[in-house]
């Protein structure tokens, strides 16, 4: 067993990298960290072992330059101004920021279950594999978040 | 699903990541970090996958003949995994292919790089490089000039392995008795490429 071509595992995740850094980050941030995601893959991609689950793997960076994109953003941010953390929506090309606002109050293990299943949509497979964790721990975690959401919104 | 699910399930535009994904792929290029550049193009014996190096061209296809993931897994293999499509590395053999179509080139130009061949097949593919334009030679021939003559049948299998046909000319070369032969990209195409350089 071989590693892919890279840009056979570039179109196979780019869709979900994408979506999950507009939840997390917001449409605007989330092209530039795109590009430093898939940079940062390609530089490490020749030591991978053949067999690591792919799509947990670019997720996993995307999550790391994401929050590297966050921590300059508070630094560039003024200081009268509370920089929200994530999913801040500009209206466009995403129009349902609301919910995703709301979700940045949530507990750090909540919300990331929910990005991975709703924002990169991914099945409970992969949002286990991502997590770290079983398969129905990663349920949970997705259903707890809901309810506490549907709470914070009521 | 619940309304707070709904509301969840972002609605981005369609091609949204592709057009990321290219841009990705100049700056990749621009970052040294593609040691592998593909392109496809069309061309008179059907579309070519082609594919090269920093040292050079190191292998071109017949999609026809294989799908275009043969090729690029042979290299994923044999070369690198960092192979992306960023066209721009390949001008100068479209231009040199496009050229030798028209009938305005008898001889590549660009370098190559022969990593994706060893030993007895290095060797006689490099002295297949070196038989001129509208000229043919033997199996025979080709194995004496890798230092065995004897050797006429690991010739042929190491010609109908090569991965860079057309710039490595080994539709030039045909059984000793003068009929065609075999030809990796099928028999038609050896016909075409001969007829095209007068040699038939």
């Amino acid at each position: 067993m071989s590693l892919p071509p890279f840009q056979a595992f570039l179109d196979a995740q780019r869709e979900t990298v994408f979506r999950y850094l507009v939840a997390m980050i917001g449409p605007d941030d989330a092209e530039d960290v795109f590009q430093e995601t898939f940079i940062s893959a390609m530089r490490a991609y020749p030591r991978l072992k053949p067999d690591s689950n792919l799509r947990a793997w670019a997720l996993t960076i995307a999550n790391r330059k994401a929050i590297d994109a966050i921590r300059a953003r508070k630094r560039r941010a003024l200081p009268v101004e509370d920089v929200p953390e994530v999913a801040v929506n500009d209206g466009h090309p995403v129009e349902q920021g609301d919910v995703w606002t709301a979700a940045r109050d949530l507990p750090p293990s909540q919300r990331e279950a929910l990005l991975y299943r709703f924002a990169a949509d991914l099945p409970y497979s992969d949002v286990a594999a991502v997590l770290g964790t079983s398969e129905e721990a990663a349920r949970q975690r997705v259903s707890e978040g809901i309810r506490h959401l549907r709470k914070a919104m009521a | 699903m619940t309304n707070i699910e709904k509301d969840l399930a972002l609605r981005l535009p369609p091609d949204a990541s592709r057009v990321l994904a290219e841009r990705f792929a100049a700056r990749a290029e621009d970052e040294g970090l593609v040691d592998i550049a593909y392109t496809v193009e069309d061309s008179p014996v059907g579309p070519l996958l082609l594919a090269a190096t920093k040292r050079g061209l190191v292998e071109l296809g017949f999609e026809g003949q294989k799908e275009l993931d043969f090729y690029l897994e042979r290299l994923s293999r044999g070369v690198s995994p960092r192979i992306l499509e960023a066209p721009a590395r390949l001008d100068p053999v479209r231009r040199e292919l496009d050229e030798y179509f028209e009938g305005r080139r008898t001889r590549f130009d660009v370098p190559l790089d022969w990593s994706l061949s060893k030993g007895f097949t290095q060797r006689i593919l490099r002295a297949t490089a070196k038989v001129p334009y509208g000229e043919v030679s033997t199996y025979r021939q080709m194995a004496a000039k890798a230092g065995n003559e004897r050797a006429v049948r690991a010739a042929g299998n190491a010609l109908g392995a090569n991965p860079i046909p057309i710039v490595v000319p080994c539709h030039r070369i045909l059984r000793t008795g003068g009929s065609l032969g075999g030809y990796g990209g099928g028999p038609e195409r050896k016909e075409f490429l001969l007829r095209l350089e007068g040699a038939l």
